[in-house]
């Protein structure tokens, strides 16, 4: 007999809410690790150099064309067989790094192009080096600009990291799965993860939109 | 080599699922769309939390919970029919947020004149404004098929014989994990190019801007 949904609900939360933990650890890690990293392709990829340039925009475009699962699985599965073996957390955090650093450095380079070029002559004009201008001109305005994208993209990320579910990483949907298969009951369990999901992701987007609007005020 | 060929061959697959759970999105977005603009509010904030927990929830998830949740209990669903279902539902509600900014893109004297004509709400919508619509919508119609392409690998996992399960079989069964998956990366690169650059393409010659 089916018991009162909400009491099976209450024992599997625990469960839950820990593999939930783990989603945010890799969400947190991986896109720290990978927004660093893609602001090193941003401005790699916006070198006048062509040897910079090339190579960096190759990179960050077979990152953005190859699906984030192979690139999962590429780093987990993949990679021992060229003697790097990695545990399924720190594989998860390389894999989302990566492809985390290859999507944002697009989304900061729109960002860093957009700064308006008055600004840049400004600069020069005051006798900042090209260095400067870029440290203290381009970037900050550069990245005010990518923010509200980036922050939608930080929303993706934590959709993604479910996908470490494939490397037996125990985060939520690992967790959903496991009392599913234990319990037969597939659709409750899975519908509570769904839940915690979205309880993250629309408020996250609402706030978003929120900060879109805001800063589109002053620009 | 042999590599190459077997998961080579997978990408008939792959792309099926994706024009598949495309078309079916398309047309439900248009259901969509229309209920985010009805007149009934109740209509609107249904269509509303619709689209929003369809894309706030993981596509891995939904799948599965079309799958395991609901394909496993009263009827019995094969993984391309979850598949289909599962990501047609989430490309119907990506779709719908394309449709309705696009929507909003037509110039409100359109509607306006539409009104003076004497043309009623669908004729308006049919005639007039969706056709002008669809031009501000095609390049990003485009650019969700090459996310969904890249996201149709993730039906691998309940069973598909796409790309990526064939990828992975692959890794199993022979010593070498590395090439199986280095080759599934370079087909979905190799598939998603050519929509890139035709979303580039198309985003230059519909614009109205010139």
């Amino acid at each position: 007999m089916h018991t009162w949904i909400f009491e099976d609900w209450s024992g599997w939360l625990p469960r839950l809410l820990d593999g939930l933990l783990v989603s945010l650890q890799v969400t947190g890690l991986s896109l720290a690790l990978g927004f660093s990293l893609g602001m090193v392709f941003a401005l790699l990829s916006s070198s006048r150099s062509r040897l910079v340039r090339w190579p960096s925009v190759l990179l960050v475009e077979v990152g953005r064309g190859m699906p984030a699962l192979v690139m999962l699985q590429l780093v987990y599965f993949g990679l021992p067989s060229a003697s790097i073996t990695l545990d399924t957390f720190p594989a998860s955090v390389l894999a989302l790094t990566l492809t985390t650093a290859a999507y944002t450095s697009e989304i900061i380079r729109a960002g860093l192009r957009a700064v308006p070029a008055g600004e840049l002559e400004a600069a020069d004009a005051l006798g900042l080096s090209k260095a400067d201008a870029t440290r203290f001109v381009v970037i900050p305005q550069g990245l005010r600009i990518a923010l509200p994208a980036l922050m939608g993209f930080a929303i993706l990320i934590f959709q993604i990291s479910a996908l470490a579910f494939s490397l037996g990483l125990p985060e939520l949907l690992s967790q959903a799965y496991s009392i599913g298969a234990a319990t037969f009951r597939y659709f409750d369990i899975l519908l509570l993860a769904g839940l915690l999901y979205l309880a993250i992701t629309i408020p996250a987007s609402w706030l978003v939109g929120r900060l879109e609007r805001r800063l589109a005020r002053h620009l | 080599m042999e590599h190459f060929g077997r998961i080579f061959e997978a990408a008939p697959v792959t792309l099926e699922v994706t024009a598949t759970c495309f078309t079916v999105g398309a047309l439900l977005g248009v259901v969509l769309v229309s209920g985010r603009r009805s007149r009934s509010w109740v209509v609107r904030s249904v269509s509303r939390v619709v689209i929003d927990v369809l894309r706030g929830i993981p596509p891995i998830v939904f799948l599965f919970i079309v799958f395991f949740g609901i394909g496993s209990g009263a009827i019995t669903l094969s993984p391309f029919q979850a598949a289909v279902i599962g990501l047609g539902l989430i490309s119907a509600a990506h779709l719908a947020e394309i449709y309705r900014g696009s929507l909003l893109a037509v110039n409100r004297g359109q509607f306006e004149a539409s009104q003076a004509l004497g043309l009623g709400r669908t004729t308006t919508y049919v005639r007039v404004i969706g056709p002008q619509a669809m031009r501000v919508a095609i390049p990003g119609m485009v650019t969700w098929a090459i996310s969904l392409l890249k996201d149709s690998a993730i039906v691998s996992t309940i069973g598909v014989a796409e790309i990526m399960l064939v990828a992975n079989q692959d890794a199993r069964a022979s010593g070498s994990s590395l090439t199986p998956f280095i080759i599934a990366a370079l087909i979905y690169i190799a598939l998603g190019t050519p929509l890139a650059f035709l979303s580039r393409y198309l985003e230059r010659t519909l614009s109205l801007k010139r």
